[in-house]
């Protein structure tokens, strides 16, 4: 399967839920930053991967896709959980993706340039998931290509 | 007073452009990664090399990596159990991973604080 963009589907997206992201990830943020300052920044750091977007965009995929079956006139289906179920799959893969970032953050960032530690741990986020993506949509998944 | 309000907007703006990604991009499995991008991150490790200097960054990115692991562990879970569309069973999860998180800082973290010192 190719992917693609579907900026359609920002209209789907209610205001209040752009608003709820947005309060959760400013309060995550503040929220770091305070444990970091009160309790040093070993403990503050571990809220640095706080999972603030994969909540929120699960429940969503889910409700979306129960309102777009509903609207064909299908009440029932599964079809919801099974797109928040890959959206969590890939939010897995995603999170090795944060791993190392987080990782080539603290092995670089005390001897490197910090631009240039932000633009090498950027690349592996986004290279680590995308690659694990693709070999697991080439190479190790069982369904028919 | 005025770094807190910074740093609630910068927060909020890159959850929101990482969530908005996360909206347009197909197949969902593909999309699910942005669901991990290091918003929180971006926003918070500026902001602190800025204020603390990059040992301390750094030193926060160590923590990070044991949080970024029981996020996987968090989202493994929930693609395997496909409790996804219940609330309920996401607000468990979160406090589950909360707790993984504690003994993983344990173990990871605080086992290795004769390091830094």
């Amino acid at each position: 399967m190719k992917v693609s963009a579907n900026f359609s589907a920002l209209k789907k997206t209610k205001w209040y839920e752009y608003a709820v992201r947005f309060l959760l990830g400013g309060t995550v943020t503040v929220v770091a930053g305070l444990l970091a300052k009160y309790y040093g920044p070993v403990f503050g750091g571990l809220f640095l991967a706080f999972p603030a977007i994969f909540p929120a965009s699960a429940t969503l995929v889910d409700k979306h896709e129960r309102q777009k079956k509903q609207r064909a006139g299908i009440p029932k289906t599964t079809r919801g959980r099974q797109a928040a179920g890959l959206d969590a799959a890939g939010a897995a893969h995603g999170s090795l993706g944060l791993a190392t970032f987080a990782y080539i953050i603290w092995k670089l960032l005390p001897a490197w340039n910090v631009a240039m530690v932000f633009v090498v741990a950027v690349s592996a986020w986004l290279c680590v998931p995308c690659a694990l993506w693709w070999l697991r949509k080439e190479h190790w998944s069982h369904s028919p290509k | 007073m005025k770094d807190l309000i910074f740093r609630f907007l910068i927060g909020g703006v890159a959850v929101s452009a990482f969530a908005g990604l996360g909206d347009v991009l197909k197949p969902k499995s593909f999309a699910g990664l942005f669901g991990a991008a290091p918003s929180i991150a971006l926003a918070a490790l500026g902001l602190t090399i800025a204020a603390n200097g990059k040992m301390y960054a750094a030193t926060e990115a160590r923590s990070m990596m044991a949080g970024a692991l029981v996020f996987f562990l968090y989202a493994w879970l929930c693609f395997m159990a496909d409790v996804a569309a219940q609330i309920k069973g996401h607000v468990s999860y979160v406090i589950g991973a909360g707790h993984l998180a504690g003994v993983l800082h344990i173990d990871l973290v605080v086992g290795s604080e004769g390091e830094l010192a």
